[in-house]
């Protein structure tokens, strides 16, 4: 028996959320005294794949394909389950990525298997059960969750699991699945990538503004912030309702659910909405005008005052603790 | 085009969610319940899809006869006709039991949820579906654009989008941004007290996973201030204090 883990790549590489997947299956395989094996698909390098021993691959399996480099959902569920059977894996690790999120619940219906959607940390296992925590009413609470199926599907939330090194020199080898023309559906047209922009589901830090700020026209204070840091930017809903940013950028219970090491919230009230979203965050900064704005009230740092004049000090301050 | 809308009944937004039974069991008390919004945008892109005559729209829900309420709002906002599944929705896994058991066999054309119900997010639902269906299934669209039997659709992914050709069957998870939220007007209320409700049976599915508790997140301590006239130290606490730049 093994553990296997899904690695996505992205054009080619793997990002944090890949290794985080990667260690975390391997501490899983650890407990159960079972080896780890990998499975990428799509064109990664030699080398890119060997990374992966940083943190306790074993093995890997490669299915190396142009029909397969970018992500064709079907497909993908039906090599990760093939894969499954042939390494005997009853655990089966993969990141709550947008392409996650599609995959998961295909192969966990494949197999028959319980899904942990949203994980949140290493499953409690003993003889009779597996248990696991799990993101549920939009942050507002966890649910520990038992899978009691046989083969148990986990889909981790990025962010959620800091990477533990374990050097291994993993073997490689092909993987050949068996497809057929219906896991071929889907045809992805385009793929537009908007690269000079830091990906909000697993950013480290996100620099987020709210209806304080006024206008779309005063967001260089919040990107120059994000720049500073190196952060993604992030938005309220009423924000992105009205067009000022686009509708990737509006986080909480109605949008994205982030749990970066930082949330720097600029302008916005914390209405218990957008709190859900970001409230599982590490570290929260609010900057509000308003020292009664109900966002105080779950931060760790605050400033009370205009935006407009303090954010560029912060911004400045930063540029030169980065520069010491 | 015949077109099924999955709508989960959840929590109001502004709902506290507390536990009771050791914190086994969601406290319902007092807790006002709403159509998921965004199964209310796939109501609204299905609404759009078939307006003037060019198609039908059947709601299902799977849940205890307490959602009515949520249905008839459905009902009310557009859909034609709906469908409930008599059983407390247990898990993502019954539930699409249930959805794939009602939907086989009746030629839908396109199946509409919202990427995620806020109560448990699982974000499972339409990929489930589609692969009981053996269709094709995209589970988070910010775009869906339908010509004849193919749909266009736009899919978020980290740091972009992708835009996907795919034939009619499909199940899409719709979230912002796919269409303009539809409200029901006085018409729609009117109508939907004598629109078609039926009440089916579920079927039996096994048991998968279990909630054995719930909790709470912790609260964070009592929030450290810094002076509007000196933003520099909070720049110094989040780097020596914080540790997180
Ligand atoms: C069904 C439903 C779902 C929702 N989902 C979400 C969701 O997912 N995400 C979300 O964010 N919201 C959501 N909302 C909306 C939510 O209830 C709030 O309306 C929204 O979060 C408020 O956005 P805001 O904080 O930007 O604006 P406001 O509440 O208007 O707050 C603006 C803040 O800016 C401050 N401010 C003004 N000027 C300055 C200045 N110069 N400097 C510093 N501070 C200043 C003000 O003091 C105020 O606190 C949802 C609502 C509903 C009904």
């Amino acid at each position: 028996m093994s553990v296997l883990v899904f690695v996505e790549n992205i054009e080619g590489k793997f990002k944090k959320s890949a290794f985080e997947v990667v260690s975390y299956a391997k501490t899983i395989a650890n407990t159960l005294n079972q080896k780890l094996t990998a499975i990428s698909i799509g064109d990664v390098s030699d080398t890119a794949l060997e990374s992966l021993g940083k943190y306790g691959a074993n093995k890997i399996l490669n299915v190396n394909s142009e029909k397969l480099k970018s992500f064709i959902n079907q497909a993908y569920a039906s090599i990760i389950t093939q894969a499954a059977k042939q390494e005997e894996a009853t655990i089966i690790v993969l990141s709550n990525s947008f392409s996650g999120k599609g995959l998961a619940p295909r192969i966990a219906a494949k197999m028959e298997a319980g899904l942990a959607d949203g994980a949140v940390g290493l499953p409690e296992i003993n003889e009779n059960n597996f248990r696991i925590k799990k993101t549920a009413f939009s942050g507002k609470a966890f649910a520990l969750t038992e899978l009691t199926s046989v083969i148990k599907v986990i889909a981790l939330n990025p962010n959620s699991f800091e990477l533990r090194d374990e050097i291994t020199t993993p073997e490689i080898t092909t993987f050949e699945a068996d497809l057929h023309s219906q896991d071929f559906n889907t045809i992805v047209k385009e793929i537009v990538r908007t690269t000079d922009k830091i990906s909000l589901p697993d950013a480290e830090i996100v620099v987020s503004g709210g209806r304080g700020l006024k206008g779309p026209e005063n967001w260089g204070i919040i990107e120059d912030l994000a720049n500073a840091l190196g952060a993604a930017t992030a938005c309220s809903k009423p924000v992105s309702d009205a067009g000022w940013r686009p509708h990737e950028e509006h986080v909480g219970q109605t949008g994205i659910a982030v749990s970066p090491n930082l949330y720097i919230a600029i302008g916005i009230s914390g209405a218990i909405q957008h709190l859900a979203g970001v409230s599982s965050s590490k570290t929260i900064v609010v900057i509000n005008k308003d020292p009664e704005a109900p966002f105080f009230k779950v931060a760790d740092y605050g400033i009370v005052g205009d935006a407009f004049e303090i954010v560029p000090k912060i911004t400045s301050a930063i540029k030169a603790l980065k520069e010491s | 085009m015949k077109i099924l809308v999955c709508i989960s009944n959840v929590p109001d937004t502004t709902s506290k969610i507390t536990f009771s039974n050791d914190n086994t069991i969601f406290n319902t008390t007092g807790v006002q319940f709403i159509v998921n919004p965004y199964d209310e945008i796939a109501l609204s892109k299905a609404i759009a899809l078939t307006e003037g005559g060019k198609g039908s729209i059947t709601v299902i829900n799977v849940g205890e006869a307490t959602t009515e309420p949520t249905i008839r709002k459905a009902l009310a906002t557009g859909a034609d006709n709906a469908v409930r599944v008599n059983a407390f929705p247990r898990d993502s896994w019954f539930v699409a039991k249930q959805i794939a058991h009602f939907a086989d066999g009746k030629d839908f054309d396109l199946i509409l949820l919202g990427r995620e119900s806020i109560d448990y997010n699982g974000n499972q639902v339409a990929s489930l579906v589609g692969e009981l269906l053996n269709i094709p299934s995209i589970s988070i669209a910010k775009k869906i654009d339908i010509t004849e039997n193919t749909a266009i659709v736009e899919r978020e992914i980290e740091g972009g989008k992708e835009i996907i050709n795919v034939s009619l069957p499909i199940i899409v998870g719709t979230a912002e941004g796919v269409a303009e939220p539809r409200i029901p007007n006085m018409r729609g209320i009117m109508s939907a007290r004598t629109k078609p409700l039926e009440v089916v049976e579920p079927i039996d599915v096994p048991l998968l996973v279990k909630v054995v508790q719930y909790e709470i997140p912790p609260s964070r301590g009592a929030v450290t201030l810094v002076d509007a006239s000196s933003p520099e130290k909070l720049v110094e606490l989040l780097h020596t204090q914080a540790r997180v730049i």
